[in-house]
């Protein structure tokens, strides 16, 4: 009879501590006029660039410049 | 720190779509939206220009101002991107905006909307840069590969010109000088700020009839 109830508990234990694992907030506390979403990252900060602004910055410079056909295709 | 912004050339635009047709290709855009497309005012008729319209990622973006779960964010580059976990589809940013830019997917029966997409400059969004999850719902993030967006890149006449601000107004003001006409810049005054308003100034340029200078301008 009292390991019946010990189980029981143990079980109804382990129903109560597990019971709350999926719960997510349903509601989201608003700051009005501050951005509310995840952060993002810069585009330099992953690979291929690993933090390394001035090489992300020139690559898109060089990028930037191509779009100049006198330059590009000129001299 | 580049300031990103889109400049088109209506000189230069023939209407081919490539643009459209890149960034379908490179987000994989699902039928229905529309990030880019190519708006012909006057058409057949004496005047006809073409002009590739997405979003411009304004300075002070009217589509910021209305959200009402304030899902949109502006990055270090000026382009104005938006979480699609916090966004609701309540089409707010698409009646504030000036360029029509944010799209809804059908997302069920009845014209049920779904959340918000838009161009994002080739960003990505706030998720692991280049992970699955972005590209799914972001579409590809080409500025943390060093490339600029694809509809700029693919743009075969180079009427679409994305990237830097001040360097996309030297290559404007350039190509201006030489042909010597049209100096205007379709919603750089809407997106970047009239002169006096306190933002950026639409490029400079010579006044139309300005001869071209010797040597084509090629340096």
């Amino acid at each position: 009879m009292t390991g019946t109830v010990a189980r029981l508990i143990i079980v109804a234990a382990g129903a109560m501590a597990l019971a709350a694992c999926g719960e997510r907030p349903q509601v989201v506390n608003y700051k009005q006029g501050t951005y509310q979403g995840k952060p993002d990252t810069p585009p330099f900060a992953s690979a291929p660039y690993n933090g390394n602004e001035q090489q992300w910055d020139n690559a898109i410079r060089t990028r930037n410049l191509t779009q100049n056909e006198y330059k590009r295709i000129g001299d | 720190m580049a300031r990103m912004k889109f400049l088109c050339d209506a000189e230069r635009c023939i209407e081919c779509n490539g643009c459209v047709t890149a960034c379908k290709q490179e987000h994989e855009i699902p039928w229905g939206v529309n990030r880019r497309r190519v708006v012909t005012v006057n058409d057949g008729v004496p005047g006809e220009r073409s002009i590739s319209v997405a979003c411009m990622h304004c300075s002070d973006a009217p589509c910021m101002a209305v959200c009402p779960v304030d899902c949109f964010y502006k990055t270090g580059e000026g382009v104005v991107l938006h979480d699609k976990d916090l966004c609701i589809g309540c089409g707010y940013c698409f009646y504030a905006c000036p360029f029509g830019a944010p799209q809804f997917p059908q997302a069920g029966a009845f014209g049920v909307r779904g959340k918000m997409d838009k161009c994002t400059f080739c960003a990505g969004g706030p998720e692991k840069d280049m992970s699955d999850a972005e590209f799914k719902k972001y579409g590809r993030n080409r500025l943390a590969e060093g490339k600029l967006p694809a509809c700029a890149e693919m743009c075969s006449t180079k009427a679409l010109l994305g990237g830097d601000g001040d360097v996309l107004a030297d290559i404007y003001r350039q190509r201006v000088t030489v042909r010597g006409k049209s100096g205007e810049v379709w919603g750089w005054a809407t997106a970047y700020g009239a002169p006096g308003s306190g933002g950026q100034q639409p490029p400079r340029t010579a006044p139309a009839g300005t001869p071209a200078p010797a040597g084509g301008g090629k340096s």
